[in-house]
């Protein structure tokens, strides 16, 4: 099926005219920050933030989970790594993120067993079907992928595997955005909420940055036209000093989420202390794996200290992510950091923003 | 890493384990997360789980912004879109190979 550019959420005159009425309606400056990897990459790859009237800044926050991840954790799984008779598996896009001395695909070279899966079903699968190894998943994601990790551990637990846990490095959105809403560098006066997320949660955790702080949220869908129409309802809230959460994603978020993959991470997970690059620890937005279920947690039954974490020199993919510093801002970025040669998380990812904007825009290559 | 893919229930076996159809390649997903998902439903899927069951044409809206992302899709994405376009070649040639 190719697109048809007929649909009207790729109309190019409708997103002139959205252009239009955002400008219309910015009457005062405000800085509008996107947590979603996939609206990163939407914003950068269309040219929205050239459609913006110069008082409406488009910032990115910390929506690539694997760009948040801090070293600390990065380290430890490369520790687990290294232990003796572990295979450590993991999604694709954490093998070339660099931590603090190595990266997962530095370790793979140097021998040690670790091998990307699709799926952490596949990670089960494999334990099921070598049991003289020991299989340790590496969990890493937000909502949207927690649960699917959650029903891992659950088909582990009933199929009563002794050669499969997981290390959870999991992190949960709303309460990072409280963190990022209480930064007096940052000040962010709306946000565009993200997507598939939101499948998972709905609209509801967010509720209480409008309530609370008074900071609009809009969950929009990722094609241009979403995106400036969710812009549009957050300029105008901005505008008239009002607060709501709003979905504009009519399409694919109802307004309940997902219950069933709800319910199956609070199942599985409690809320624990999650230490986010660049921002440092938000207390309650980890998932750590319940006591019921430590049979299958690696931090429990492979405890391993690694040494202690160090950043990257010159490298500011913590402030990238607080949107405090816009990616061709580091003196670093397409000059020794390319998606070729990444130096650090942001450039490493698809949808981190130094990725993002090495890709689609001319900014910072003059 | 969010992103979810548009798929298709074509068969569901024991322990809702499902067959999806991707735009012509075939895929093994729980259905764990969608109790509500059936025979013919369109589901998002994300890392061997179908997330969430949508109406076909939001199926063919976010199938289309897939294959835009292009380059800024994880490998295994990338693998996938290129499979199902190997699939769609093969699928025209076929019928074009049928004598009239
Ligand atoms: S351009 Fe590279 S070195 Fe600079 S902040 Fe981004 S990832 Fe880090």
């Amino acid at each position: 099926m190719t697109p048809d550019p007929s649909t009207p959420f790729r109309d190019p005159e409708l997103a002139l005219r959205l252009a239009a009425a955002i400008k219309a309606s910015a009457t005062r400056p405000m800085k509008i920050m996107e947590v979603c990897g996939t609206h990163t990459v939407s914003i950068a790859r269309n040219g929205l933030r050239d459609l913006m009237p110069e008082n409406v800044t488009l910032l990115s926050g910390p929506g690539c989970p694997v760009c948040v991840t801090a070293n600390r954790d990065i380290d430890m799984a490369i520790e687990l790594g290294r232990q003796p008779g572990i295979t450590l598996t993991t999604f694709g896009d954490m093998m070339k993120v660099p931590g603090s001395r190595s990266s997962l695909s530095r370790e793979k070279a140097d021998g040690r067993d670790i091998r990307v899966v699709y799926s952490p079903l596949d990670a089960v699968a494999l334990a099921d079907d070598n049991p003289g190894m020991q299989v340790v998943f590496l969990g890493v994601g937000f909502e949207t992928t927690a649960p699917t990790v959650a029903a891992a551990i659950k088909t582990a637990s009933r199929m009563g595997l002794q050669n499969f846990s997981v290390l959870s490095v999991h992190k949960t959105v709303p309460l990072a955005l409280e963190a990022i809403v209480n930064d007096p560098q940052v000040a962010i006066d709306a946000f565009i909420l993200p997507g598939h997320v939101s499948t998972i949660i709905g609209p509801e955790p967010y509720r209480f940055l409008a309530e609370r702080y008074g900071v609009p949220g809009a969950v929009t869908g990722f094609e241009p036209v979403d995106v400036l129409q969710g812009i549009l309802a957050l300029v105008r809230q901005v505008a008239a000093g009002e607060a709501s959460i709003d979905i504009a994603y009519r399409r694919g978020v109802s307004s309940d989420g997902n219950p069933t993959a709800r319910g199956l991470m609070a199942e599985v997970f409690q809320p624990s202390d999650s230490e986010w690059r660049g921002i440092g620890v938000i207390p309650g937005t980890g998932l750590g794996i319940r006591p019921e279920f430590a049979k299958w947690d690696a931090a429990v039954r492979f405890p391993v200290t690694p040494e202690e974490p160090r950043e990257i020199p010159g490298c500011q993919c913590g402030e990238v992510l607080r949107g405090i510093t816009l990616p061709y801002e580091c003196r670093l970025f397409a000059k020794g950091c390319t998606p070729e040669h990444p130096i650090g998380p942001c450039m490493v990812s698809s949808e981190g923003s130094c990725a993002a904007y090495y890709r689609y825009t001319d900014y910072g290559r003059a | 890493m969010c992103l979810a893919i548009p798929a298709k229930v074509v068969l569901i076996g024991e322990n809702r384990i499902a067959q999806v159809d991707i735009h012509g390649v075939t895929r093994t997903v729980s259905l764990d997360l969608v109790p509500d998902a059936e025979m013919d439903s369109w589901v998002l899927v994300h890392a061997g789980f179908a997330i969430q069951v949508v109406d076909e044409e939001f199926a063919a809206e976010s199938w289309a912004l897939i294959q835009e992302m292009g380059e800024a899709l994880d490998a295994e994405d990338a693998a996938l879109l290129e499979a199902s376009a190997q699939a769609a070649q093969a699928a025209a040639t076929t019928t074009s190979d049928v004598p009239a």
